[in-house]
């Protein structure tokens, strides 16, 4: 199991030859890539930013869960940061399992853990020009995370 | 005792720092630093109870802190 916090292109190809093993029936790989309208608002691209040194141990954490509770070792997550043109991947999430019904809920798990739990933020680019975070009219998000579950 | 408080995103922006040191009193907690962090300019754009990370690890706000911890202010996350 790997995971990362990329300032690259995610090699797509590359994971899913990562966690390819003959053992293995299934491999799953998920690309999260930006879309070219967020609400209804045209986008021309999406400028991430983290907590580097948190998201790459959340991104651990996840994916260590994820593994423990799927029952496999085969497993490889890439998040990318900086600025994003439309139709470029800011995530890679490749599984392989003996099994699709587990590669397929670990690969959810994954991805829902992420977006819950790992600190990264998007800038979203707008076409006339105006730019904006994602999800910080929301308040606070204080009941979303089981600050439990780090102890 | 002095802390480190990180800033990210749309917080960094509305108090115009990514990083500030604060003097708070000793065995302070989240609570009291968020409390500390509300007389800088730009922090009534911060909601009531922002999420919180001491070195790397999400915390409650009754959570007390030692000299040198890392806390970090954390913006409504939005990855993937």
């Amino acid at each position: 199991m790997r995971s990362a916090i990329v300032d690259h292109v995610i090699d797509a190809a590359g994971l899913v030859a990562e966690v390819g093993t003959s053992k293995n029936g299934a491999t799953l790989l998920f690309l999260g890539t930006v879309r070219d309208i967020n609400d209804g608002r045209p986008v021309t691209g999406i400028e991430y930013s983290a907590y580097r040194s948190m998201a790459e141990r959340e991104m651990a954490a996840i994916v260590g869960e994820a593994c423990e509770r799927f029952g496999t070792s085969d497993v490889v997550v890439e998040h990318r940061l900086g600025v994003l043109t439309l139709g470029e991947a800011s995530v890679g999430i490749a599984v392989a399992h003996e099994r699709r019904a587990q590669a397929y809920e670990a690969s959810r798990f994954i991805i829902e853990e992420l977006k819950k739990r790992v600190p990264i933020w998007k800038l979203e680019h707008y076409v006339d020009g105006t730019r904006e975070w994602v999800g910080a009219g929301e308040g606070s998000a204080g009941g979303v995370i089981d600050t439990d579950a780090n102890r | 005792m002095t802390v480190t408080v990180l800033l990210f995103a749309s917080y960094a922006e509305a108090l115009g720092a990514t990083s500030l040191q604060l003097d708070v009193a000793s065995n302070a907690t989240v609570a009291e630093v968020l409390s500390s962090l509300r007389r800088f300019p730009g922090a009534e754009r911060l909601p009531p109870s922002p999420l919180v990370a001491v070195n790397e690890q999400y915390a409650s706000g009754d959570r007390a802190l030692e000299p040198g911890d890392e806390v970090a202010v954390i913006p409504p996350v939005a990855g993937g």
